[in-house]
């Protein structure tokens, strides 16, 4: 049964829901804030809240300077194609793992987490000369690529959890039924797996679209994504910081605006499985 | 369709491909720096005059750059054909082979160069990077402020001066402090300052034989010095406040002297970004009557890898970039201020630069007062002033720098720092091969 919760708890957790919501969502605030703001403006102290004189200058800057668009293209093609490269290896392994295990299955899981502790510095070289010899340096199925590589683990290790929450019964019962495995895992098994795939795909979309290591290392002008974009607004000499907010605001917006559309799905999937 | 029109539009065809197959595309990277972005500006101009060359920008972050040009070069990678270098990495990759040696046109006028910038730029009387824009460092200091404290800024300081100006500026309660250094760890930060101010000291970072010398007095002294000072009359929190740190509280009026690169003083002197911009004087950096100052010597320069496969491009770029008349197009466009400083003699002879730049002299003499071949008091095996032009120099420099940070925050005192910058310093020069 469930306990009756007082009308007064519910104000002071919604308060406080509201409350850390602001202090993580405050840094993201301050940047678009400084973003309108002058490079004298947003270094001032104390500094001004909205008591300034608002400017679309760093705005225009970065838009002169950068070709957005194309860093957008990039930032797209490679965290979508590299998802979705990493979702068609993913689903089958496993299903593998989930449905037909072996003694070795939670070894070979360990393993594959494990490649996620590999520093990334330690196989830069070794990855920039395979890169230079194929011809995939500043390109866009390089970056596709790498990205599959270093997500695959988490994206199986995720698809694993959600497919074990699937009672194996209904998928005997489709072979029963007469269906190939393939029809089993696209009509029977995806179907019922889609918030967790859908969720799964968001958060691996949004860990690519982040990565900042091999997107900075491997591209130059062709194929940079955002997060070069970003890094071409900080200065060793002068000031950055509105013309950076700007440009970090600019980068973030895509996402953000997908995440505010998709906080459905994104809250389901990873809650999924969570409470039985 | 007539035989005409089918001719021409196969001329057509043919000439367009034939532009195409000569066209050559360049890639430059470079890092955000005012003077930089301006010639990023300009590129069209480059372009109009050499309409075969397509150039291609990648701007970064220092620390960034640093890393994926140094990837680059050392595995023949091939993405860039002209890298923004520091003098800290021509001579090092000059030896390596890893740089194609420039020579240009007559018209370029190499003898024009700096002096000390382009010795710190060649290997063997070889220039391997052309200077973009150089800089040294210098004193800089509110004017009101030192009158107010009964006080006149000599042209040549010396640190005792400095010290005795910084007390008297200082005032807490309204958040006024007499002198602002960098406290940043790093190499490029407070490694760099504290290795110039102990030039000045006597000091060196090793002896003829590759022995680290932090366990001498000299380095004692510059330590204490600097620490005391710091404590007494700097900014709090000054452990992490590197160039742009120490550029905001100055530009905001909260420094009464700043000791760091020439280039700051175009920002400073800015009313459109410095509250203190008529205030603003200009000193040598200072000396303890040593023969050598506390100032350094860097210039970002460009050169051409030698994995390039467009170098005859990126040589004319480079010539284009670092030449006389690149000078005067940004003075005609920008205005002579905003013409990069540091590289060329004939800048500092230009009546219209020494009327736009106030700081113009001082600058030059603070970049000829500095030596990169003989850096300090007494002998050392190395070149650089304010780095050691060793690869090993910067993953030692930043650890070092951190216990010199440490040392500033108060969490160490400056004896164990400077043990820890000595026992570290030896591990890493024995596991080079350096000390035998």
């Amino acid at each position: 049964m469930a306990r009756a919760v007082s009308s007064r708890r519910k104000i002071g957790f919604t308060i406080l829901g509201w409350i850390v919501g602001f202090l993580i969502f405050f840094p993201i605030l301050w940047t678009i804030i400084a973003s309108f703001k002058t490079e004298a403006e947003a270094i001032a102290v104390p500094p001004s809240f909205i008591n300034f004189d608002w400017t679309l200058e760093n705005y225009i800057t970065v838009n002169t300077r950068s070709d957005y668009p194309l860093h957008v293209m990039n930032s797209v093609v490679i965290s979508v194609g590299s998802t979705i490269l990493a979702l068609c290896i993913a689903i089958p392994a496993a299903w593998a793992f989930a449905f037909s295990p072996t003694k070795r299955t939670k070894d070979v899981l360990m393993w594959m987490l494990s490649t996620k502790m590999l520093p990334a510095v330690g196989v830069l070289v070794p990855i920039y000369l395979l890169f230079r010899d194929w011809g995939l340096l500043d390109t866009r199925t390089g970056l596709v690529f790498v990205l599959c590589m270093i997500n695959l683990p988490i994206i199986i290790w995720m698809l694993y959890t959600y497919f074990r929450e699937i009672p194996v019964d209904i998928l005997e019962a489709a072979r029963m039924d007469g269906a190939s495995l393939p029809k089993e895992v696209a009509y029977v098994l995806l179907p019922m797996a889609v918030p967790g795939i859908a969720s799964t795909m968001l958060l691996n979309i949004i860990l690519a679209w982040n990565e900042a290591f091999w997107t900075l290392n491997l591209t130059a002008s062709n194929a940079a994504p955002l997060t070069a974009f970003i890094a071409s607004y900080s200065s060793p000499e002068g000031l950055f910081w509105a013309k950076l907010s700007a440009a970090s605001t600019l980068a973030i917006a895509p996402i953000l605006i997908m995440g505010w559309f998709s906080q459905k799905q994104l809250v389901r999937g990873l809650t999924f499985g969570a409470v039985k | 369709m007539s035989i005409t029109k089918r001719t021409l539009l196969c001329a057509c065809a043919v000439s367009a491909l034939s532009t195409a197959a000569l066209a050559q595309s360049i890639t430059i990277a470079t890092v955000n720096n005012g003077d930089m972005i301006r010639m990023q500006g300009l590129t069209d101009e480059f372009t109009a005059q050499h309409p075969d060359i397509e150039v291609n920008w990648v701007t970064l972050e220092e620390n960034i750059l640093r890393q994926n040009v140094t990837v680059d070069i050392a595995t023949q990678g091939g993405q860039y054909d002209v890298m923004t270098i520091g003098t800290y990495e021509v001579p090092i990759w000059a030896n390596q082979d890893w740089l194609l040696p420039l020579e240009f046109s007559e018209e370029y006028d190499v003898d024009d160069l700096i002096g000390p910038i382009r010795d710190g730029l060649s290997v063997d009387g070889t220039l391997y990077a052309a200077p973009f824009y150089g800089e040294s460092s210098m004193v800089m200091y509110r004017r009101d402020l030192m009158e107010a404290a009964g006080l006149e800024m000599p042209d040549a300081p010396t640190w005792d001066f400095i010290a005795e100006a910084a007390r008297a500026m200082t005032d807490k309660e309204n958040e006024v402090y007499g002198i602002c250094l960098r406290g940043k760890a790093g190499w490029g930060e407070n490694a760099a300052f504290i290795t110039a101010t102990a030039n000045s000291f006597g000091a060196r970072w090793f002896d003829e034989n590759w022995v680290p010398q932090f366990d001498t007095e000299p380095w004692k002294n510059t330590l204490d010095f600097y620490v005391n000072l710091m404590n007494e009359a700097g900014p709090p929190g000054a452990s992490s406040n590197g160039f742009n740190e120490n550029l905001a509280l100055f530009q905001t009026g909260k420094c009464g002297m700043w000791i760091d690169a020439t280039v700051a003083a175009s920002f400073v002197t800015n009313p459109d970004e410095s509250t203190v911009a008529d205030q603003v004087g200009f000193a040598l950096a200072p000396d303890n009557g040593l023969g050598k100052r506390g100032n350094w010597l860097w210039a970002w320069s460009l050169a051409i890898p030698a994995g390039s496969d467009n170098a005859e491009a990126a040589t004319t770029f480079v010539e284009w970039a670092t030449s006389r008349q690149y000078a005067e197009l940004v003075a005609e466009n920008e205005g002579w201020a905003n013409v990069p400083p540091g590289t060329r003699t004939s800048l500092y002879e230009n009546p219209n630069y020494q009327e736009a730049a106030p700081f113009a002299q001082m600058t030059l003499d603070s970049i000829l007062s500095a030596d990169p071949k003989n850096p300090t008091v007494d002998p050392v095996p190395y070149t650089g002033v304010q780095f050691v032009a060793i690869p090993e120099f910067q993953a030692i420099g930043t650890a070092v720098g951190q216990q010199f940070s440490a040392a500033l925050a108060g969490t160490m005192s400056v004896d164990d720092a400077l043990a820890a910058a000595q026992d570290l310093t030896t591990r890493e020069m024995t596991r080079g091969g350096y000390i035998k």
